[in-house]
């Protein structure tokens, strides 16, 4: 059985006095893609920032390879092997396409990622490699988020909102080229709106509502029932 | 370099022109002793270091948003080191001017790890603080004057060069060039891998930090390099005055508050910004001096009409009606073939 990278134990995360998440037990093992999905403030989003350092948490709420990480910072997570794709891309204005790329780098970590396997994995960022970022269309930009994170090499990767904004040919794109990316022996998390895009890529899914796990499952045998009920929270 | 009819290129005509433009003035402001006058070589010697504060101010708050008002802290200290390392080390006057500046950086990361601990505008209160407790501090030290200060002795000013004509020439040139290297490391570091994560947690911390980028140390890095240059400025500011009191030398009027209007109306978070802003600022000091308290009045007018007409500065301003860049520090992109667009 493959061994877990990820667990999330009781996470409990808070916006001020406002609770998002309560008590989240969740596991990711080596290798595989969990899908997250859930309507709009269910604390996806949350869970992400939470996992990948950007809400500090009590430290044995989050363990990865073992270690308690839930009170590390950003940086520090990003150094042990979890890269994060953020909801709205999230690139740097001022640096251009390859600039964006070279700062996923900067981490250091050796693997398979590096601009030349990237680039053949997005052929038109290499054509525009010396534009500003945000003169790319929004797929564009979507994959140098995604090719920004993968530069650090992560472990495990999470993708949130993978397709938030974007045009459904785009989006085939992207969900085409995943495969390739995942295939790498890397994990991954992927939060995503579209239910079945979620399913039709991921070999478990989780259901968030109000913060908390309304569905656990493998993802071939989830029932549309099941996840109507976990998702809207109605029979 | 051409890709699909767009030209990509880093440096642009408007700065490859200024480039050379630069090192013509340059070369002018070197030959300045042989056709200024004695006050206008004082009054550009006083230029080039406000210019070099103001660099360095930008570089703290325009690129890695730490907005300090207590800068002084650092001028005063590298004008106090001048002075003690000259008379009680018995040190050359140059050396213990780049000493100041590792003095500088030293001290400034006992001083890092406190006020970082302080967010937006309680980090800029705590640096005042920080400042104010320099002052105090060397207002305690007798040898150097305690609170009434002290002036440089005659053996160490002669011994920078023997006629008053060669330490004139020598403070100017010195000033000079404490601008052109201050620009220099500015726009150097800019352009380096740390420069590339300063611009990145500029323009998103969150993400900058998600991808390893160690916001804190990155801060830190230019704070400490912003302290030493400083530093080393404060000592030829007051290498040029040849007498230090507390009072002149933690002064936020003179060493910040002066130092922030040159940055906000040249334009912050630029290069260009401060030599447009200490252009500015000299001008009308030199024109409006004479009239006392309207002189400042007439500077806080200017400061309020820049920020509402032109946020982002005189250069900003400039720069966004005509896309100049004369620092280029990115990348820039136009179409090589007008049909295809």
């Amino acid at each position: 059985m493959p061994d877990t990278i990820l667990e999330l134990r009781g996470l409990d995360a808070h916006y001020g006095d406002f609770q998002a998440l309560y008590g989240i037990d969740m596991q990711v093992t080596e290798g595989e893609v969990l899908a997250i999905i859930g309507s709009n403030g269910a604390g996806k989003t949350t869970m992400m920032r939470s996992i990948s350092g950007l809400l500090s948490n009590r430290r044995d709420q989050i363990r990865y390879r073992g270690g308690a990480i839930g009170n590390l910072r950003a940086d520090e997570v990003a150094h042990k092997g979890i890269a994060l794709v953020p909801e709205g891309r999230q690139l740097f204005p001022s640096l251009s396409v390859e600039e964006n790329l070279l700062i996923g780098g900067q981490v250091g970590r050796q693997g398979h990622w590096n601009l030349r396997r990237l680039y053949d994995l997005f052929p038109i960022l290499e054509e525009r490699r010396n534009v500003p970022s945000t003169s790319l269309s929004g797929g564009q930009q979507q994959m140098v988020a995604i090719g920004r994170a993968l530069m650090s090499n992560p472990d495990l990767i999470l993708f949130d909102e993978i397709s938030l904004g974007l045009a459904p040919v785009i989006i085939k794109d992207i969900y085409t080229a995943l495969p390739g990316i995942i295939g790498q022996g890397m994990s991954a998390v992927i939060v995503e709106q579209d239910i079945s895009k979620a399913l039709s890529v991921s070999s478990r899914v989780y259901c968030l509502q109000e913060g908390r796990v309304s569905l656990e499952g493998a993802s071939d045998t989830v029932s549309r029932e099941d996840i109507s009920r976990a998702y809207f929270g109605i029979d | 370099m051409i890709v699909n009819g767009y030209s990509v290129t880093r440096a642009t005509p408007a700065a490859r022109v200024a480039a050379m433009l630069g090192a013509i003035v340059l070369a002018i402001l070197i030959a300045a002793p042989w056709w200024a006058g004695r006050a206008d070589l004082r009054l550009l010697g006083e230029l080039f270091l406000y210019l070099s504060l103001a660099s360095l101010w930008n570089l703290m708050a325009g690129y890695a948003g730490l907005v300090s008002v207590g800068q002084q802290a650092y001028v005063g200290f590298g004008g106090y080191m001048l002075f003690a390392l000259t008379m009680f080390a018995g040190l050359p006057p140059v050396v213990a001017i780049a000493a100041a500046g590792v003095l500088g950086a030293l001290i400034s990361v006992p001083v890092a790890a406190l006020i970082f601990r302080l967010r937006g505008a309680y980090f800029a209160i705590g640096t005042w603080v920080m400042a104010e407790v320099f002052r105090l501090s060397f207002a305690q030290i007798s040898a150097l004057g305690g609170g009434s200060g002290s002036s440089l002795p005659v053996g160490i000013v002669k011994s920078l060069a023997a006629s008053r004509q060669s330490r004139e020439w020598l403070a100017y040139w010195l000033a000079l060039g404490a601008a052109v290297s201050v620009i220099l490391v500015v726009y150097l570091f800019l352009r380096s891998r740390k420069g590339l994560a300063l611009t990145a947690i500029r323009d998103n911390e969150m993400a900058a930090g998600s991808l390893g980028i160690d916001i804190w140390r990155t801060k830190f890095a230019v704070y400490v390099l912003t302290a030493a240059l400083t530093s080393i400025v404060g000592a030829l500011i007051f290498l040029q005055k040849l007498r230090i009191s507390p009072d002149a030398a933690f002064s936020v009027n003179d060493w910040t508050a002066f130092v922030i209007f040159i940055v906000v109306i040249g334009g912050i978070g630029t290069i260009e910004g401060p030599i447009i802003g200490t252009l500015i600022f000299f001008a009308l000091r030199e024109t409006l001096a004479d009239l006392g308290t309207i002189y400042l009045m007439v500077l806080g007018v200017v400061a309020i009409v820049v920020m509402l007409k032109a946020p982002r500065g005189v250069w900003g301003y400039i720069r966004d009606r005509f896309d100049l860049n004369l620092f280029p520090l990115g990348y820039r992109v136009s179409r090589t073939d007008p049909k295809e667009s």
